[in-house]
C-alpha cells in the first residue's frame, strides 16, 4: 500500500539527501485516472518521488506504463477526461490541480517541458523567433528587442549553426534534430528550476539522439536545472541520470541511484529490463532477450503487484497483496520476494 | 509571390478559352433555338431572324465569329431581350448581385467563424448545440422555404422590414442578404467547429499551454490560424458562387440581379446570354480561387508559390 497515510502534508524525503539540498519537487500518492467509455482507467497510482535541485532523474518503463501521463499531470496538461489526485509540491507550492492562472505563471518560467515529437510541437505558422520571444515577453516582461537578443543567445547555446539567420525561419525549414534543439532552447529560455523531458529523442534519427541528450544534460547542469527524463532507453539513463525510477503498470517498482540500480538491480522487472538491453560488447550473437508476456492493460487495476503475470519469481500472494515499499538509504523497492 | 500571381493570371486565358469552347458546343447540342418557341412567327420570319443573327451558318463559322467578338469584348446581342446586348444586361444586373453577394459572404464569414470557434471552445455546451442547430437548419431547409417565411414574419405579420424590392432603402437588403447568407453560415460553422477542435488539440497548441501563455494567447495566436485555413479554402469558390447571384433569392425578393439569367437564358436558348453569364461566372471563380490561394499562402508558410 502507499507509504504514507497522510497524503497532503509534504513529508520530508525518506533520507537526508546525499545529493544535498531540499527537494524542489515532492510527489506523493500521485494517481492519474481517465474516464473512458469503458469505465475508469488508472494510468498511475501510488507514485511518490523527490527531485532535488540540479538533479537528473530518469523515469523508466515500457510504453503504457504511465510515465508520460505523470509529466502531463505535473504540467497541468492532462487530457480533459483525465484527473490527477494526490500531491505534487513544487518549491513549496502545490501544483497538482492548481488554478490555471497560477500554473501559467510557473509553466515556461520555472518549470518547462520538452515533448516527444519535435515535428509537431512547434507552431508551423509562426516564425521560430516569434515562438521564442513570446515566452520572454510573457514571463520576463521584456521588450521585443531584449527578448530577441536573449532568444538569439539561447539559439546559439543549443548549438544551432547560423542562428541569427535561422531564428527568422519557420519550423518546417528545420530538420527534426534542429527542431528539438529549438524546443530545448524554448524550454530553457527562462532558466527553469525543473525541466520535464518526455522521451525527447524517440522521434529523432539515431545519429542525433546522443547529441540531443548530451545537450540537455550539459545545459541543465550548467544552469542548475533539475531534469526529469522520461524514457524507455536504459542506455540513456545509465549515461546521464543521477537517479532512476522504474515504473511498471503505473506503479513504482524500484528506485535509487543510477549506479546502484545498474550495478545491482533488485526487482525482477528491473533485472528483466537490463537483461533485455542489447550490449555492443557482448560477444555472443544470440537472440535478443525479452521479458515474456505483454504489459498489463491498465484498466485491470490488479490488487497485487502489476508485474505478477510476467514475473519469473512470483508467488501466490503477489497476485492478491500489493508489496509494501522497502527502503534503504535512497533506494526503494516494491517486491515480496526480493529483499533490499 | 508576384511571379506566381502573374503566372496564375496568364493561366486564366487558356482556362477561359476551354470553358468558352465547351459551353458553346454543349449548348448547341440541345434541341431548338432562340426563336423556335415563337409560335406567331412564320417559318419565313424565323429563317430571316436566323440569317440576321448568323445562326444559319455552319457551327464552326459561328464559333469563330463569336470568338472574334469576345476578343474585342463584344459578347453579342441578346436574342430574347431585343435592344439589349449581353454586356448591357450584365452591366445592369451584376452590380446588384455583387452588392447582395458581398454583403452575404461577409456576414456568413463573420457569423460562421465566430459561432464555429465558440462551439469548438465550449464543446457540448448550449452554444455548441445552438450553433449545430443553426448549421443543421441552414443546410437542410432550402431558401425557397425560408425566404417566403421571412417575408411572412418580418414583412407581413410584424411589418418590420420591406417584403421585397431593391434600391429604395437599405432595409430592403436585410432579408435577401440573410436568406443568401444562412446556408453559408451553416456550412462555415460546421467547417470552423471541426477544424478548430482539431487545432485546439494539436501538439503545438499544447506547447503554447506548456509555455504558460494562457488559454487566450494559446487560442488566438496558436490555434486560430490552423483552424481557419479550411475556411479560407472554402471561401474562394463560395464567394464566386454567391456574388453571381441566386435565382431563388433574387426572384423571391424581386432583386434585379443576374441570377435569373442563368436559368431563363438556358431555357430560352438565348445562346449569347448563356455564354456571357458562364464566362463571367468562370472568370470570378478563377479570380476568387486565386485570391483565396494567396491568403492561404500568406497564412501557411509551408505553402510556397514558386
Amino acid at each position: 500500500m502507499s507509504d504514507s497515510p497522510v497524503p497532503a502534508n509534504p513529508a520530508p524525503p525518506p533520507q537526508p539527501a546525499a545529493a544535498g539540498g531540499a527537494p524542489i519537487l515532492s510527489v506523493r500518492d500521485l494517481a492519474i485516472r481517465f474516464r473512458t467509455a469503458d469505465g475508469t482507467v488508472t494510468a498511475a497510482a501510488d507514485v511518490g518521488f523527490d527531485i532535488r535541485a540540479g538533479e537528473i532523474v530518469g523515469l523508466v518503463g515500457e510504453s503504457g506504463s504511465g510515465k508520460s501521463q505523470i509529466l502531463m499531470s505535473l504540467m497541468g496538461l492532462l487530457a480533459s477526461n483525465g484527473h490527477a489526485s494526490g500531491s505534487a509540491v513544487f518549491r513549496g507550492e502545490e501544483i497538482l490541480n492548481a488554478p490555471a492562472r497560477r500554473l501559467d505563471a510557473l509553466r515556461g518560467a520555472s518549470m518547462s517541458m520538452i515533448f516527444q515529437d519535435p515535428m509537431t510541437s512547434l507552431n508551423p505558422y509562426l516564425r521560430v523567433s516569434t515562438q521564442l520571444v513570446e515566452v520572454l515577453e510573457r514571463h520576463r516582461g521584456m521588450t521585443r528587442a531584449e527578448a530577441m537578443a536573449q532568444a538569439l543567445a539561447i539559439m546559439e547555446s543549443v548549438r544551432i549553426p547560423d542562428a541569427a539567420r535561422r531564428i527568422r525561419l519557420y519550423p518546417h525549414e528545420f530538420s527534426g534534430g534542429m527542431r528539438q534543439r529549438v524546443m530545448i532552447a524554448m524550454a530553457l529560455l527562462c532558466r527553469p528550476a525543473l525541466l520535464l523531458a518526455d522521451e525527447p529523442t524517440t522521434a529523432l534519427d539515431v545519429t542525433v539522439q546522443a547529441q540531443i541528450l548530451e545537450l540537455i544534460a550539459d545545459l541543465a547542469r550548467s544552469i542548475g536545472t533539475a531534469v526529469l527524463f522520461v524514457t524507455h532507453d536504459l542506455g540513456v539513463v545509465a549515461r546521464l541520470c543521477d537517479r532512476v525510477i522504474v515504473l511498471y503498470g503505473g506503479r513504482i517498482m524500484e528506485s535509487g541511484e543510477a549506479t546502484d540500480i545498474f550495478g545491482d538491480p533488485k526487482h525482477p522487472y528491473t533485472r528483466g529490463l537490463i537483461d533485455s538491453t542489447p550490449r555492443l560488447d557482448e560477444r555472443s550473437h544470440g537472440e535478443l532477450r525479452t521479458i515474456p508476456g505483454q504489459p498489463r492493460a491498465a484498466q485491470l487495476a490488479p490488487m497485487g503487484c502489476p508485474f505478477e503475470p510476467r514475473c519469473p519469481h512470483r508467488v501466490v500472494r503477489c497476485r492478491t497483496e500489493r508489496p509494501a515499499p522497502q527502503e534503504a538509504g535512497l533506494r526503494q523497492l516494491a517486491c515480496h520476494e526480493v529483499r533490499l | 509571390m508576384l511571379r506566381y500571381v502573374i503566372r496564375r493570371c496568364i493561366g486564366v486565358i487558356p482556362t477561359m478559352f476551354v470553358l468558352m469552347t465547351i459551353t458553346f458546343f454543349m449548348m448547341r447540342l440541345s434541341p431548338g433555338g432562340p426563336f423556335s418557341t415563337n409560335r406567331k412567327a412564320s417559318a419565313e420570319i424565323i429563317a430571316n431572324l436566323n440569317r440576321h443573327f448568323h445562326l444559319d451558318e455552319p457551327l464552326w463559322q459561328q464559333y469563330l465569329r463569336y470568338l472574334w467578338g469576345v476578343l474585342q469584348f463584344d459578347f453579342g446581342p441578346s436574342y430574347k431581350m431585343r435592344d439589349y446586348s449581353v454586356a448591357d444586361l450584365l452591366i445592369q444586373g451584376f452590380p446588384t448581385s455583387l452588392k447582395l453577394g458581398l454583403a452575404a459572404i461577409l456576414i456568413s464569414t463573420l457569423v460562421g467563424v465566430t459561432l464555429g470557434t465558440l462551439a469548438a471552445l465550449r464543446r457540448n455546451s448550449w452554444i455548441d448545440y445552438g450553433a449545430s442547430t443553426v448549421g443543421l437548419v441552414g443546410i437542410a431547409v432550402p431558401n425557397f422555404v425560408l425566404g417566403p417565411l421571412w417575408q411572412l414574419l418580418f414583412g407581413v405579420m410584424w411589418g418590420l422590414l420591406p417584403v421585397a424590392g431593391w434600391g429604395q432603402s437599405w432595409t430592403q437588403m436585410i432579408l435577401p442578404v440573410v436568406s443568401l447568407a444562412l446556408p453559408n453560415i451553416a456550412y462555415i460553422v460546421r467547417l470552423t467547429r471541426g477544424s478548430m477542435i482539431e487545432s485546439i488539440r494539436s501538439n503545438h497548441v499544447r506547447t503554447a499551454r506548456a509555455k504558460g501563455l494562457g488559454e487566450r494567447l494559446a487560442i488566438w495566436r496558436h490555434a486560430l490560424i490552423g483552424g481557419l485555413l479550411p475556411v479560407v479554402a472554402y471561401l474562394g469558390p463560395a464567394t464566386a458562387g454567391i456574388i453571381t447571384g441566386s435565382i431563388v433569392v433574387e426572384k423571391i425578393f424581386s432583386v434585379p440581379g443576374i441570377g435569373r439569367y442563368f436559368v431563363e437564358a438556358a431555357l430560352n436558348r438565348d445562346y449569347t446570354v448563356v455564354m456571357g453569364v458562364t464566362l463571367l461566372y468562370g472568370f470570378l471563380i478563377i479570380l476568387c480561387n486565386l485570391f483565396s490561394d494567396i491568403v492561404y499562402g500568406v497564412l501557411d508558410p509551408k505553402v510556397r508559390y514558386e
